[in-house]
């Protein structure tokens, strides 16, 4: 059984689809007088951020709280971290403070992992993001939209993505989300497409389970979902495009380009967005775009991760990577 | 899978479909006598076969009264007191009828009444979606051991029973055919 959500590979395609529909009965709290259920009463969740993310950090405390867990936030800025502390010396903190899980977001990539697998805390740990590496739990909601949207709220219950044509268009090098949803999207059976500047597509993309194309107008038309990815300056240390004016030109979601795709595509986006760059105005506040819905699904989503996570005395998750940590 | 084998050498059935017809048939008079027509009841039944009993009362209750009775699913897995103790369990479909609970006489609708903890994470449920006018219980079988004060308003057949022993409601929706399983649980639980 699992016991951490570290990467969206350690997922089979039959625990994507129970998170999936688990998180369709999420949702149907949110739509209750009463958002909240007595499931994680008595736990301790902690949320612990080395990275600043106001967005991930919410939305796991709004799916806490939902879940009636009590609720530590740790930010790194201000904290002992500043002051020199290790992980290890935090993570054995709050395992001396029996925090029953961590929530880990860290400019590392691999910290969560480390932390699952070290021996310095006994909890379960959720990754919300750890360098470029993964962030499980935005793939899950990724696909969750995807879900909502392509295949139906009700028809979708126990379905995958089957034959879905998505398409990732941007800073793949650089970013989390795009790897996790190459991951789960290959898992659920979609058929994924990369389009980036080649300076942007990362070494060994060619073991990825996944196409990578160059041209994003011969790509729209025969795509169901197209996920514009942020441009990440603040990983950027050289220049990978020559200028935003022409990255716009070539890689940016503009009206025109909307329009070549299929009726029923929806545009997507892990925000936050750079409106003028990556994707224009009049897409942005579109009816085909999610942006808004990938928020709300999120919260139902980590409400199902932790609920499966935490929920009975071991997880409902079957498990792959981290075995030794049974 | 041979039902035999399934569910132990001894289990042996205690309810027969026509039976299990017979019974809901009488809840559903009763109901209607006790409520005086069924008007503002709304059925909710408990998954997994609890759902398929309360629209199969519904029924029952439609060609009595002639007015259709709004029915739903309310899911208590989230409510348990031992979620702790065992493996976190796939969650069932809540589905409340549109107009709601609230002002209804609800009557929730299970297939055993064992210890009465089902029932008590039921109320917790309902407390959370709305304010019923009552909650009624109805069950197909009782089998006693209650470890809290919770009655059934209605229940289909009393079936005193050592704890020893399991009760299996199988339903034509669900396992291919109605009946109900007096067996003993294997010694190794």
């Amino acid at each position: 059984m699992m016991r951490h959500l570290i990467s969206a590979a350690d997922l089979t395609r039959d625990d994507a689809v129970q998170i999936l529909d688990t998180a369709e009965e999420m949702a149907r709290v949110a739509d209750r007088p009463i958002k909240k259920l007595p499931t994680l009463r008595g736990r301790t969740i902690c949320n612990l951020f080395f990275e600043d993310s106001t967005r991930t950090r919410i939305s796991f405390e709004a799916a806490e709280k939902r879940l009636s867990a009590d609720v530590i936030n740790f930010a790194a800025k201000g904290s002992s971290v500043s002051k020199g502390e290790s992980l290890k010396d935090t993570a054995q903190t709050l395992e001396a403070m029996g925090v029953d899980a961590v929530v880990i977001r860290h400019s590392a990539s691999g910290a969560p992992y480390r932390l699952a697998t070290s021996g310095w805390i006994d909890a379960p740990v959720i990754n919300a993001g750890d360098g470029t590496h993964q962030h499980p739990t935005q793939a899950l909601l990724d696909a969750f939209t995807m879900r909502r949207r392509l295949v139906g709220r009700d028809a979708g219950l126990g379905q995958d993505l089957a034959g879905k044509r998505i398409t990732l268009v941007g800073d793949v090098l650089h970013s989390r989300v795009a790897r996790s949803n190459v991951d789960l999207l290959h898992t659920l059976g979609a058929e994924v497409t990369l389009v980036a500047p080649p300076t942007l597509v990362p070494v060994g993309v060619e073991t990825w389970p996944c196409d990578v194309s160059y041209d994003l107008d011969g790509v729209l038309p025969k795509s169901d979902a197209v996920m514009m990815l942020r441009v990440q300056r603040e990983r950027m240390n050289a220049a990978f495009f020559p200028t935003e004016r022409e990255y716009s030109r070539r890689y940016g979601l503009d009206g025109e380009r909307m329009a070549k795709m299929p009726e029923h595509a929806i545009v997507m986006h892990p925000g936050p967005m750079v409106r003028g760059m990556e994707i224009t105005a009049e897409v942005a506040d579109s009816d085909r775009c999610t942006v808004v819905e990938q928020v709300t699904n999120g919260v139902s989503v980590r409400m199902a991760v932790l609920y499966l996570l935490l929920g009975g005395n071991e997880s409902a998750v079957s498990h792959t990577r981290t075995e030794e940590n049974k | 899978m041979d039902t035999q084998q399934q569910y132990g050498d001894e289990a042996r059935p205690v309810l027969e479909a026509p039976d299990i017809a017979r019974v809901l048939t009488r809840i559903a008079h009763e109901i209607v006598e006790r409520a005086k027509g069924a008007d503002d009841v709304v059925l909710l039944g408990i998954p997994t076969r609890g759902v398929y009993l309360a629209r199969r009362l519904a029924e029952k209750l439609e060609s009595i009264t002639g007015t259709k009775i709004p029915v739903g699913s309310l899911d208590i897995t989230m409510y348990r007191d031992d979620l702790r103790l065992k493996p976190a369990r796939a969650i069932g479909r809540t589905e409340i009828p549109g107009d709601g609970i609230d002002g209804r006489l609800v009557v929730l609708v299970d297939d055993v009444l064992f210890s009465g903890r089902t029932i008590r994470a039921a109320l917790d449920a309902l407390g959370d979606i709305g304010r019923p006018r009552a909650v009624q219980l109805a069950v197909l079988v009782d089998r006693g051991h209650r470890e809290l004060p919770i009655r059934a308003d209605y229940v289909g057949k009393n079936l005193p029973t050592s704890l020893r022993e399991t009760v299996k409601v199988l339903l034509a929706e669900e396992d291919g055919r109605d009946t109900v399983l007096l067996g003993s649980k294997p010694a190794s639980s």
